[in-house]
């Protein structure tokens, strides 16, 4: 009765790469692969599912608006944005990092004046502090946010940290853990109501995948 | 730097601030006649409540939400806050309740803008038309059949196709996190979690309440509880220790599913027990209509047995909203052929004032010549014109 093709929306990079396993196991196949094709909308081997190649930080927005039905985004995109509209219910388990602040080697949260902190997660940090009690000034940067510290712009920074290895490198240390982040699979609300019928058993079969990734791992 | 606005930016809009022009606001006009008269034919009556109020009794009984969502403006007469409306149901609410206070069930309707303070999802308004209808004395399953096939019949009118009816009931997750003795907070956050079905926060979050098994796998079950009536069955299994409340709201969503079913067997009737976002002050059954290409809701309505008791009478009350713009504009409807305007020349003559009244007291369009205008009658838009021919007047195709 309704129209029954799927639109995933997924960004370049290392979500596109660990989800394309998950994808595959589900018996989705990408026909392209958006590091060599320009084309911003991939074709897969089922004809009702299309993949939409777009920015990590644009997901949630597609999906909200039924621009995409499904999409994979970070955790730390989806606190970004709120979430409003949107259903996360499969954590993929890869992209795995942490959200944290961070700042000089010794230095700590206990500063006499008010802190500054230098992010690009405006809304997730200025949630962690407030919920904390404590008074902040936000700094948003777009990256090398490692620097701020280091040139007398802010106290300290909330980044997503992997290995720490940049961290290091810049004479910060990580002070606090905000969030655990993992990749989500998000779901416009919708489409998990209208598409039921292909929508459910696409995230069962993902969540198969996704259990059986995790014990071999 | 205020009154350097530029030219070029003078003219601009507030964000989320629309204006409807010929020929979308006739369609918008149309389209509200034909809804107030389908509310009349039901017996339902129009009020049209006051723009702007004080905000203590605008906001009375009523969520959080709708307080941000809300516009304030200080009195200049007596410093008091007042509110621009962002939703009209309360204001009907405290019409009921206060004003009117019959002993009857009492239907009301209503059609009015509201302003917001953000956009409803990205590129929304700030101020939809809203439209929608209240039924007020009556407890049961009855009237919300009754609302909600009003609700339908409402898109049926805009010629609206394959439309999906999501019911849900605010009393089982009350009941559940009740039981389980969640306080204020851990409910807050757990609602939170359900409301984007977000099941690995869930699983995270019931581990460390440390609730009884069986509790646990209530929370668990909850964002899964959505889909086709065979859910209900699996619900009252899984809810069958929960207490009379959650079973008995199970038993009435069955009963308002399977009348809609049998009454508007074009409507997809579809059951979320987790879905309650968005519903500020509803206490029973919430429903919500969606349609295809649509990543929100178009309509959407509930029980909200509370609001009435803050103004002195708590009276059963339900009822649907929805957005008259919004439905302009998924509306399958064409404009009706009319006929074309007829363009009468500008002459001094009785005759052809009484053919220019007999013309449009029968719902033609007549437009006059102004003495002096250059412009072509087929740029007015006219199709017609009115010709003297042996002295008597008629109307004749305009030669193109």
């Amino acid at each position: 009765m309704s129209d029954q093709t799927l639109t995933i929306a997924l960004s370049k990079g290392r979500i596109f790469e660990d989800t394309v396993p998950l994808l595959e196991a589900a018996g989705i196949e990408p026909l392209e692969d958006p590091e060599s094709s320009r084309k911003l909308i991939l074709e897969t081997s089922l004809p009702n599912i299309r993949l939409l190649i777009i920015r990590a930080t644009d997901v949630p927005t597609y999906v909200q608006h039924g621009a995409a039905d499904m999409g994979v985004a970070g955790k730390d995109v989806l606190m970004e944005h709120g979430g409003e509209g949107i259903y996360e219910p499969l954590d993929l388990a890869i992209a795995r990092c942490r959200l944290m602040v961070a700042g000089p080697k010794g230095g700590r949260l206990e500063s006499r004046h008010r802190l500054r902190v230098a992010t690009k997660f405006v809304e997730s940090a200025r949630a962690y502090f407030s919920r904390h009690g404590r008074q902040v000034e936000i700094i948003k940067l777009y990256g090398s946010m490692e620097l701020a510290p280091l040139v007398g712009l802010a106290d300290c920074i909330v980044d997503l940290v992997d290995t720490g290895g940049t961290l290091r490198a810049n004479g910060l240390e990580p002070w606090e853990t905000i969030a655990e982040i993992s990749s989500r699979l998000i779901v416009n609300k919708a489409s998990m109501k209208m598409k039921a019928e292909v929508v459910k058993p696409l995230i069962a079969r993902l969540k198969a995948a996704v259990d059986k990734h995790s014990t071999v791992a | 730097m205020g009154d350097r606005v530029k030219e070029s930016t003078r003219w601009l809009l507030p964000e989320g601030i629309e204006e409807s022009l010929p020929p979308e606001a006739a369609r918008i006009e149309t389209l509200r006649r034909t809804l107030l008269d389908l509310y009349r034919s039901w017996g339902y009556e129009l009020v049209i409540p006051p723009l702007i109020e004080y905000l203590d009794s605008l906001l009375i009984g009523v969520g959080n939400e709708l307080d941000l969502q809300t516009f304030k403006i200080t009195d200049q007469l007596n410093g008091r806050l007042m509110g621009v409306r962002a939703d009209i149901t309360p204001q009907v609410a405290r019409i009921d309740a206060h004003r009117l206070k019959r002993e009857a069930p009492t239907r009301l309707c209503y059609l009015a803008r509201v302003l917001r303070t953000r956009p409803q999802g990205p590129g929304g308004t700030r101020s939809p038309l809203q439209v929608g209808a209240e039924l007020y004395g009556h407890s049961g399953v009855d009237s919300d059949i009754e609302v909600i096939r009003l609700m339908l019949a409402t898109l049926e009118s805009c010629d609206i196709k394959n439309v999906h009816l999501d019911l849900g009931h605010q009393a089982i997750f009350q009941q559940l996190s009740a039981i389980s003795g969640l306080i204020t907070e851990g409910e807050n956050a757990l609602f939170d979690m359900l409301q984007r079905k977000a099941i690995p926060e869930i699983e995270q979050f019931i581990d460390k309440l440390g609730l009884p098994e069986e509790q646990s796998r209530w929370f668990l079950a909850l964002p899964e509880l959505n889909g086709d009536v065979d859910i209900l069955e699996q619900a009252r299994a899984m809810f069958a220790n929960a207490g009379e409340a959650v079973l008995q709201a199970i038993d009435y969503l069955a009963t308002v599913g399977e009348s809609i079913r049998s009454c508007c067997p074009a409507v997809e009737v579809r059951f979320d027990l987790a879905e309650l976002r968005g519903y500020e002050y509803h206490t029973g059954i919430v429903y919500a209509a969606y349609v295809p290409g649509r990543g929100a809701e178009i309509a959407r309505g509930g029980r909200y047995d509370g609001i009435g008791a803050a103004f002195g009478r708590a009276s059963p009350a339900t009822g649907f909203s929805t957005d008259l713009e919004s439905l302009v504009r998924l509306s399958g409807k064409t404009a009706e052929v009319q006929p074309p305007a007829i363009f009468a020349p500008a002459r001094n003559d009785p005759a052809l004032e009484e053919i220019i009244s007999r013309l449009r007291s029968q719902g033609r369009i007549v437009i006059r010549e102004l003495h002096g205008q250059s412009a072509d009658p087929r740029r007015l838009g006219c199709g017609e014109i009115l010709s003297c021919i042996q002295g008597r007047w008629i109307v004749e195709k305009l030669e193109s």
